[in-house]
């Protein structure tokens, strides 16, 4: 009893992966071409697409991330005024903004930084001065003692013109829309393993009925429903395990080979793995191997005990 | 057993108020027309099969009593031939009889399997795979692997019924070898000519099931 019941705890399931077979105990199970094609297909190409709804939900997660802390980081004064009064009141809100708790030291934008913030959308020729256009000064946030509405309203009284803008209307839709896709990311991720158990047990259930004969014979001379199982189980985990590295390396050659974010530029701010996290993939085919071995021993007891 | 029925689900009773005790160490043979049941009493010796009705008494356990695992490690106690032995057509001959052995852990003794090799001369088939094998030498294949374990005793149900008479004298020589070692033996078969040729050997009781019920019929043979 001893012996089957190893075959259950996590050491048992990495022997089986990579141990030596003990006495030849799975060689039981006669060679299927047909089960062993299907199952490393299946795990090979869930593990591909895996890694891609992986890599979908870390590099949403670092943009709504880098969303909240950026734009939460710093505010904006707009001052519009009559070309004559402008400086005044821009010194004014200066003023205000100077004598603010929680801000850092304010900054007003210089002309030519208008100007790149205009250029996308009247291109590099255009003569920025001759438009009438409002100071902006950026105010970088350092404590949670700012009060934004607290600022609002002494501008409005103290600095007629200035608008505060905090960003938070256009932040939380782009904000909540990132969440969202991390969350669908996720959901794929759990789909695709519920999906690999569910095509692993087909294959083992396949494999299960075409072996009939065998099953009878080890019955026979006294195999235990875990001793027949076994032999099953540790087929289809290392081939799920198999299967799944091959489509998680490949899967992890496709996003190291799309364009860099400096190269794509602009919103795309890397669809991939940075840093550490290029080893979170790697457990894709440890957990292919897991859904496997659970998978086939599931199936193969239950098979198992519907016959005496 | 005592008192021991059975009947298939959904049919007449096929057995009933039988009462048998196999005496250790001693040779059987189980006889009867084809259909008595000769191999229905031999499942429910290997619990196989549980009975509807009675006692049975297994090494001293109920087996309907006992778990799945308790029955199968029941099962290493009793060594099975059939008429048409099953095997793992994929395996060689010899990793076919170890496989008693290799599904209880147990290691190999490559000198213990080339003797029982020699034993059921099969020494020379060793890596041939088992649809190579003669109806004869598939039986000897069967028994080697019956008695790997050695187990207490070795029941064989119709052995000799695909073979011709010097086949089958070879083989029931191995089963009166295998019981003046020590091990009980039961024969199922409906072959008289067989019984009286292995009683000129070796001293048996022969019991005759017919009607659904057991009788000792050695005096008549």
């Amino acid at each position: 009893m001893g012996n089957d019941r190893r075959t259950l705890n996590p050491i048992a399931l990495w022997r089986g992966l990579f141990g030596s077979e003990v006495n030849g105990s799975d060689r039981i199970v006669p060679p299927t071409g047909f089960t062993a094609q299907l199952t490393l297909f299946s795990a090979g190409a869930m593990a591909f697409l895996a890694v891609f709804a992986l890599a979908l939900a870390m590099a949403t997660g670092r943009l709504a991330e880098r969303w909240s802390s950026d734009l939460a980081g710093a505010v904006t004064v707009r001052v519009s005024a009559p070309a004559g009064e402008q400086e005044a009141r821009v010194q004014s809100a200066l003023q205000i903004l100077r004598t603010t708790p929680g801000v850092g030291q304010p900054r007003q934008l210089p002309p030519e930084e208008l100007a790149a913030l205009l250029e996308p959308w009247f291109g590099p020729d255009m003569p920025v001065d001759a438009l009438p256009m409002p100071a902006l000064i950026d105010l970088p946030v350092e404590s949670a003692d700012f009060d934004p509405e607290g600022l609002r309203l002494r501008l409005e009284a103290e600095a007629p013109g200035s608008v505060l803008d905090d960003h938070t209307e256009w932040r939380r839709p782009l904000i909540s829309a990132a969440k969202r896709l991390k969350f669908l990311g996720i959901v794929s991720l759990i789909l695709i393993a519920a999906a690999s158990a569910a095509m692993i047990t087909l294959a083992a259930k396949a494999a299960l009925a075409a072996n009939g004969q065998v099953i009878r014979v080890l019955r026979l001379i006294g195999a235990r429903d875990l001793t027949i199982a076994t032999a099953f189980v540790r087929r289809f985990t290392r081939r799920a395990a198999a299967g799944a590295s091959v489509g998680t390396a490949a899967g992890m050659l496709g996003i190291a080979i799309l364009p860099s974010a400096e190269q794509a530029g602009g919103f795309l701010t890397g669809l991939g793995f940075q840093g550490l996290g290029w080893l979170v993939p790697l457990t894709i085919p440890l957990i292919a191997a897991a859904v496997g071995f659970f998978a086939t021993r599931w199936a193969a007891l239950k098979m198992l005990e519907a016959v005496r | 057993m005592r008192d021991v029925g059975f009947g298939y689900q959904g049919q007449a009773e096929l057995l009933s108020d039988m009462n048998l005790s196999l005496q250790a160490g001693m040779f059987h043979f189980l006889t009867g027309p084809s259909g008595a049941g000769k191999t229905t009493l031999l499942r429910l010796c290997y619990g196989d099969l549980m009975p509807s009705s009675g006692r049975m008494n297994l090494f001293g356990e109920e087996p309907r009593s006992l778990d799945r695992d308790a029955v199968a490690d029941l099962r290493r106690r009793v060594g099975v031939v059939h008429q048409d032995p099953q095997f793992l057509d994929h395996l060689p001959v010899a990793e076919n009889i170890a496989l008693p052995l290799t599904i209880a852990g147990e290691p190999v003794d490559l000198q213990a399997m080339r003797d029982l090799l020699g034993w059921v001369q099969l020494q020379n088939h060793a890596r041939a795979l088992p649809p190579s094998l003669s109806g004869g030498e598939r039986q000897r294949a069967a028994l080697a692997r019956a008695v790997i374990l050695s187990p207490d005793v070795v029941l064989a149900d119709e052995p000799t019924g695909n073979l011709d008479w010097e086949m089958s004298m070879r083989l029931m020589q191995l089963l009166i070898e295998l019981n003046k070692s020590g091990k009980t033996v039961l024969v199922a078969t409906h072959d008289l000519n067989l019984i009286r040729a292995t009683k000129a050997q070796v001293t048996a009781r022969v019991l005759r099931i017919s009607g659904g019920t057991l009788h000792l019929a050695g005096a008549d043979l």
